[in-house]
């Protein structure tokens, strides 16, 4: 409860120490009653305005350390700041201490404070500050920063061992296949680690990224970022369930974080899956799919709910009434054709058509301007969380993109895959402690 | 002891470094080396000099250059602070080096083609003479670079006067050989350059940066007429303008005197000039010599750095280490991209290339952002 004492400490305390950006501090969904007293007051005096309750939890903090890390199962914030380094130094001191240092970082911010020890306004005139400054003010907003490994971070691409880890490569982190359709361009794929940064303010996810950023220079390069708004999945039954870009319910029969036993064996790698400093932790699949969206809303009703195998207001499988029915596979029409066709995407991509396999998608929608032909550049950042990609997300991806009847307005454009470490235990533990030991 | 180390340029383009204080006049004053300058034959491909061991003191070296391209000398202290060099010395000419060395292990240099690290040569000094007061950490940065920017301002002079006489015969070949070279000079002493405000825009300012009611003139304006349609026959006037902002800027230069703080500043702003206008190539869109300035910017902000150095030793160990190695290894980044005396042209190399070197340049930027500091404390 360290964290209490600084949180303290700000409004009385501040001059030569880091200035809190958040003062505000409240009830958010677990685990911060430590802090929630604190920030009673001192929250009142920064805000000057009122926030309905609901929209206090949206503002207050994730706890960062835990035995899983934070952002997977955490309900999904509304904003995305993803972003994919190569690692450009060969020095794997260098590496380890900006790991160490990245996750000192990332602990101050997601409890609202600044990036560095000196923050935005507290150093000296001459020094830049050590904070980048934009999310001054702003309340934490539930800030999770994510961290995974991707394969090339253990061999290069002649094979070679970088930095001395390349036998505690997981086997589940092996190269996904090519799939059919694939348009992936290299520049906006893969890379050496991955940071994801989820925030219900974009400004605090955009801060985060940025100045983990600028820490790792010399170190890391960015390779590719991308934001996502409205998040296209709830991993928690207490959310309601968003819609993406095509205009349907995304994410029904996703994985929330009440399936404990599901979590379990669809999501946390457990002892014995490969290497130990994996234990506790999630492979992430991304993919960047790019939507046509001017055909797609040009398409009929009843096609794209064939094509989805749901309907577009209720959310419901078809041939059933309520949004969380099971889907009836077996059903057939007047026609004698199935209810839910035999290219829908909803069928495709369903469990019992997959051995079971399930994910714990936590994609965002995004539009990146306009493509230069008067098109959105927009569609899904997919992305989906499980214990084992070559056991999940490849067998359903290997259905889809063989059949499913959406691939007509779909183009997946970008690919990674990264081996998320379990959580961050205390203050001596950092991201990939196990990993470099 | 603050002010008694200056540089004037002598008449024949010689450099003489005035003596502490006591010995300020001491133009004709006997060396404390073996007796006469130390003779340095430099040809393009050797640097033979005299003697590798003289006594501390004002020590002297006369360079012959007897090779076919034009040359330079420098005697460097540890992470290559400059402590005297001559610049621009011409095929078939000597020139006079006067520095004084307090005890120590030095480098020198000769630079044929005036580029890369050189010729490297070990010199060592002993003895007690010209001790250095013990605050001098902090008074002598601002000479030391005073030094650099002088030798840099002549040579800008007359390249300057080299390319503007090309341009006014309509020679076109010869202009744009001249053309990346007379800018090496500029670039390396930008932030000196732009704190003149009015004259940077007239002599380094682009198309779009020009207002309303003034014209484009300068490098940029010649530059663009050279390689778009070669026509430079109107360029007469614009060429002897450039020429007369150059001598004035030169002159204003000459007499700024930095502190430590400016300097500390001007480093990491040479790099923002990196960062923001070679890497991109907006700086050189039509001769595409981007590259050039890119090196000339890094070899002024190691400059300003290594004046500071003595300072930084004491207070900031740590980031001197750093600032060597990053600095090391963006040279080694822009090294593979070499073309002869000079450098390939941006177009010539790939995205993945220009993100190399942006992130090479981000790598030593940052640790430069925190010299201000240490010096400002």
């Amino acid at each position: 409860m360290s964290e209490q004492s600084t949180e303290a400490a700000p409004v009385v305390a501040a001059r030569g120490k880091s200035l809190s950006r958040r003062r505000v501090m409240t009830l958010a969904g677990v685990g911060v009653a430590g802090v929630a007293g604190v920030a009673a007051g001192a929250g009142a005096l920064v805000r000057g305005s009122d926030h309905a309750a609901a929209n206090d939890a949206a503002a207050g903090s994730v706890p960062f350390h835990g035995e899983h890390q934070a952002g997977i199962t955490t309900p999904a914030q509304d904003r995305l700041h993803f972003v994919a380094f190569d690692v450009i130094t060969k020095d794997r001191a260098r590496l380890i201490a900006l790991l160490q240092e990245w996750t000192a970082a990332a602990a101050r911010m997601t409890a609202g404070k600044d990036a560095g020890l000196i923050g935005a306004v507290g150093g000296v005139p001459e020094a830049p500050p050590d904070d980048t400054g934009e999310a001054l003010g702003l309340p934490p907003s539930q800030l999770t920063i994510t961290v995974g490994f991707g394969p090339t971070l253990f061999r290069d691409a002649q094979g070679k061992d970088r930095f001395g880890i390349a036998d505690k490569r997981p086997a589940a982190l092996a190269d996904l296949p090519h799939f059919a359709g694939d348009a992936l361009k290299p520049e906006i794929s893969g890379g050496d680690i991955c940071v994801q940064a989820c925030s219900n303010d974009p400004q605090v996810a955009v801060h985060a990224i940025r100045n983990l950023a600028r820490i790792g220079m010399g170190v890391v390069s960015v390779r590719w970022s991308q934001l996502g708004f409205g998040r296209t999945s709830s991993t928690s039954r207490d959310q309601a369930t968003p819609r993406n870009l095509f205009g349907f319910k995304d994410g029904t029969a996703n994985l929330k974080a009440e399936d404990a036993g599901l979590l379990r064996e669809q999501l946390w790698a457990q002892p014995g899956d490969g290497p130990d400093w994996m234990t506790g932790g999630s492979y992430l699949v991304t993919r960047k799919i790019r939507m046509q969206i001017e055909t797609w809303d040009r398409s009929s009703l009843a096609e794209q709910e064939q094509i989805v195998g749901r309907t577009k207001g209720s959310g419901a499988p078809l041939g059933k009434r309520d949004e969380f029915d099971e889907p009836d596979f077996a059903a057939k029409g007047d026609d004698g054709q199935p209810v839910i066709a035999e290219t829908s995407h909803v069928r495709l991509a369903h469990p019992t058509l997959n051995n079971g396999a399930r994910l714990l998608r936590r994609g965002y929608n995004f539009v990146d301007g306009s493509d230069g032909l008067g098109r959105l550049d927009a569609g899904l950042f997919f992305m989906a969380y499980q214990r084992d990609p070559h056991k999940q997300f490849v067998p359903i991806q290997t259905q889809l993109s063989r059949h499913d009847a959406m691939n007509e307005y779909l183009r997946h454009v970008s690919s990674a895959l990264f081996a998320c470490p379990p959580g961050v235990r205390d203050d001596a533990d950092f991201w990939g402690r196990a990993l470099f030991a | 002891m603050r002010t008694t180390r200056f540089i004037v340029p002598a008449a024949a383009g010689v450099l003489v470094v005035a003596g502490l204080a006591g010995c300020g006049g001491g133009d004709d004053k006997e060396t404390k080396g073996a007796g006469g300058p130390i003779v340095v034959k430099a040809t393009d491909t050797a640097c033979e000099v005299g003697t590798t061991e003289v006594d501390a003191g004002q020590v002297s070296f006369k360079v012959t250059n007897s090779g076919a391209k034009v040359n330079e000398f420098y005697v460097y202290a540890a992470g290559d602070r400059v402590m005297g060099e001559v610049e621009n010395i011409a095929p078939g000419l000597s020139r006079e080096l006067r520095v004084e060395l307090p005890a120590g292990t030095y480098e020198t240099a000769c630079k044929p083609g005036m580029s890369g690290r050189g010729i490297r040569g070990a010199l060592k000094v002993s003895g007690t003479a010209a001790s250095v007061a013990p605050d001098a950490a902090l008074s002598q940065p601002t000479a030391s670079y005073q030094r650099y920017v002088t030798s840099q301002t002549a040579a800008l002079l007359t390249k300057t006067e080299e390319f503007v006489a090309a341009v006014k015969a309509g020679d076109v070949a010869k202009a744009k050989a001249l053309y990346p070279v007379a800018r090496t000079y500029w670039e390396r002493i930008e932030p000196v350059a732009e704190s003149f405000g009015d004259l940077d825009p007239k002599i380094d300012g682009r198309e779009e940066v020009v207002e309303e009611g003034m014209q484009f003139t300068g490098f940029h304006r010649i530059e663009k007429d050279l390689w778009t349609t070669g026509d430079i026959s109107k360029d007469g006037a614009i060429a002897d303008q450039l020429l007369t902002d150059v001598k004035a800027i030169v002159a204003k230069a000459n007499a700024e005197k930095l502190t430590p703080l400016q300097l500390a500043n001007g480093a990491k702003a040479l790099l923002d000039e990196v960062a923001s206008g070679k890497i991109t190539g907006e700086e050189e869109r039509y001769s595409h010599t981007d590259l050039w300035d890119f090196n000339a910017n890094l070899e002024g902000s190691k400059a300003a750095i290594a004046a500071l150095r003595p300072a930084l030793e004491q207070r900031a160990p740590e980031l001197v280490k750093q600032l060597d190695a990053e600095f090391a290894n963006v040279e080694a980044t822009i090294g593979k991209h070499r073309a002869g005396d000079g450098w390939k042209l941006h177009t010539q190399l790939s995205k993945t290339e220009l993100k190399e070197l942006s992130d090479s340049i981000n790598a030593l930027a940052e640790p430069i952002s925190k010299v201000a500091a240490v010096v400002a404390r």
